[in-house]
């Protein structure tokens, strides 16, 4: 359902401007973590709080990864399909 | 100035108790890590460390001794009493007063510390236990050396995370080369094994799920380990005169800041480190043999450091042989710098360069003779031993044969 994957791009985005102290606006899916000045260090710190807003473990390789809004959105859908396999959130691996 | 001697050496690692089974280890590269055991497993994510599992407080401390004393103050002291004895020294009234004691720490008593606030915020007890806060102070190996030894000089411990140790034995290399006093025992120690401090690690995100395999491709991260060591420096000229065992020298030593950032190396800081090594010990460049890297096995560390070194030794870097001891006894975090010092300074003394192990091939961003798997047979002249902490603050001793 597309209303889902855009309720967890706002949920996502929202705890990236919480996170990073800037303002929701000025984050997009096609926001990259260099545009945004996300360093590695900010990039931990944003799983550890996407994995407390939703709840879901996101692995140490995964989490390395991920260098856009995009692939965390991405990811973080995999990751609550994966909890409850009849949710339709699930979209194709980045 | 004086030369400075290393005339004891006392280590407490995964690979033993003791000096000795630490070098058979390192010289069979053989590694120390294995399944954690002083945490229950499933607390964290990664489920191996490098303990001192051949440690057994009740075989070096009394009972009441070891009520007051954390686990990385009990390793400062071990090794301390280890290298004490291995140097031979015997004792004045005036000997202790011009001895100094400097030790690296960079979490000090947290073990205790994490158990007395589980007592106060989970188990609801409403009284704290007298000892709480001098076991869990960072100085407290430094001063459990002084009381054992009766050493009276300047005691002090020195916090600046993973480069803990090697500051510590680099303002001791200074004092005794100076003359500001006349031995000085100088080391770090860690003990970093608790739920508490294992979680915020896990938040790091920089630990290994499996091995740490420094320089290597499929390295996934660093793996904790805990222990001491300690040296006694004392002046060349004294050694010889006592007729003392010298396993080598501290010749030179070198700081400096990256001022970027807390966790992301820059090869630039590490560089500069190297060359004030290299300058305050008056050795050229082509005269190192042998680097023991800081080889955390993390992505970030080892790419940044292996640019340093070329940037420091340029046509010469070929030539040189890069290990990570590491990959055997783990990141000892404030007792690292001392671990490895020990380690550099058996090698040179024995001939033999330790290997870095659980290499199982190139990266091509970390393209050094990091002497694979299989420890190497070579005499060396000079050696360096790197340490780089989080905040940015590197570390670097010089060491000669």
């Amino acid at each position: 359902m597309a209303g889902d994957s855009t309720d967890l791009e706002a949920r996502v985005i929202k705890v990236i401007a919480k996170t990073q102290r800037i303002s929701a606006e000025s984050v997009s899916i096609d926001s990259t973590f260099e545009e945004l000045k996300i360093d590695s260090l900010d990039g931990i710190n944003l799983i550890f709080a996407l994995e407390s807003e939703f709840n879901v473990d996101i692995p140490d390789e995964d989490a390395r990864a991920i260098g856009s809004v995009r692939q965390m959105v991405q990811g973080i859908a995999q990751l609550l399909a994966a909890k409850s396999p009849q949710s339709t959130l699930g979209q194709e691996p980045a | 100035m004086r030369r400075v001697a290393v005339t004891g050496i006392g280590v407490i690692s995964a690979l033993g108790a003791t000096r000795e089974s630490f070098w058979q280890a390192l010289a069979a590269g053989v590694s120390g890590i294995r399944p954690m055991e002083l945490v229950p497993a499933g607390t964290v994510r990664f489920p191996n460390a490098a303990e001192a599992s051949d440690y057994r407080a009740a075989d070096h401390f009394d009972e009441k001794e070891i009520l007051v004393l954390d686990r990385f103050a009990q390793f400062a002291a071990l090794a301390a009493r280890e290298a004490v004895r291995d140097a031979g020294l015997e004792w004045t009234e005036d000997l202790r007063d011009r001895t100094a004691i400097v030790t690296g720490a960079s979490a000090g008593g947290q073990t205790s510390e994490d158990e007395s606030f589980r007592d106060y915020y989970e188990r609801k007890q409403t009284r704290f236990p007298p000892f709480a806060i001098p076991k869990a102070m960072s100085n407290a190996g430094a001063s459990r050396i002084s009381f054992e030894h009766g050493i009276t000089g300047p005691v002090f411990t020195i916090s600046t995370a993973c480069s803990s140790a090697n500051h510590a034995i680099g303002q001791a290399f200074w004092m005794v080369r100076s003359g500001a006093v006349e031995i000085a025992l100088a080391g770090g120690s860690e003990a970093p094994f608790s739920p508490g401090m294992l979680k915020a690690w896990e938040g790091m995100r920089v630990v290994s799920p499996d091995t740490c395999r420094p320089f290597s491709c499929d390295r996934k991260g660093l793996i904790l380990g805990e222990g001491a060591g300690m040296l006694v420096l004392e002046p060349l000229e004294r050694a010889k005169a006592r007729g003392a065992n010298v396993y080598g020298e501290i010749a030179g030593f070198g700081m400096s800041s990256d001022a970027h950032h807390l966790t992301q190396p820059l090869s630039d800081g590490s560089a500069r480190a190297m060359r004030a090594a290299l300058a305050d010990a008056g050795a050229a460049v082509e005269s190192v043999g042998y680097i023991n890297a800081h080889g955390t096995g993390t992505l970030a560390n080892d790419p940044t450091e292996t640019n340093a070194i070329r940037a420091v030794f340029g046509a010469h870097t070929e030539k040189l042989l890069v290990s990570s001891t590491k990959s055997m006894h783990g990141h000892a975090l404030g007792a690292a710098g001392a671990i490895e010092a020990a380690a550099t300074l058996l090698a040179l003394s024995r001939g033999l360069i330790p290997p870095t192990a659980n290499y199982l091939g190139p990266d091509p961003t970390c393209d050094l003779d990091v002497i694979p798997n299989v420890a190497r047979e070579v005499e060396v002249e000079w050696a360096l031993s790197n340490s780089f902490a989080f905040g940015g603050l590197n570390a670097v001793l010089a060491m000669r044969r």
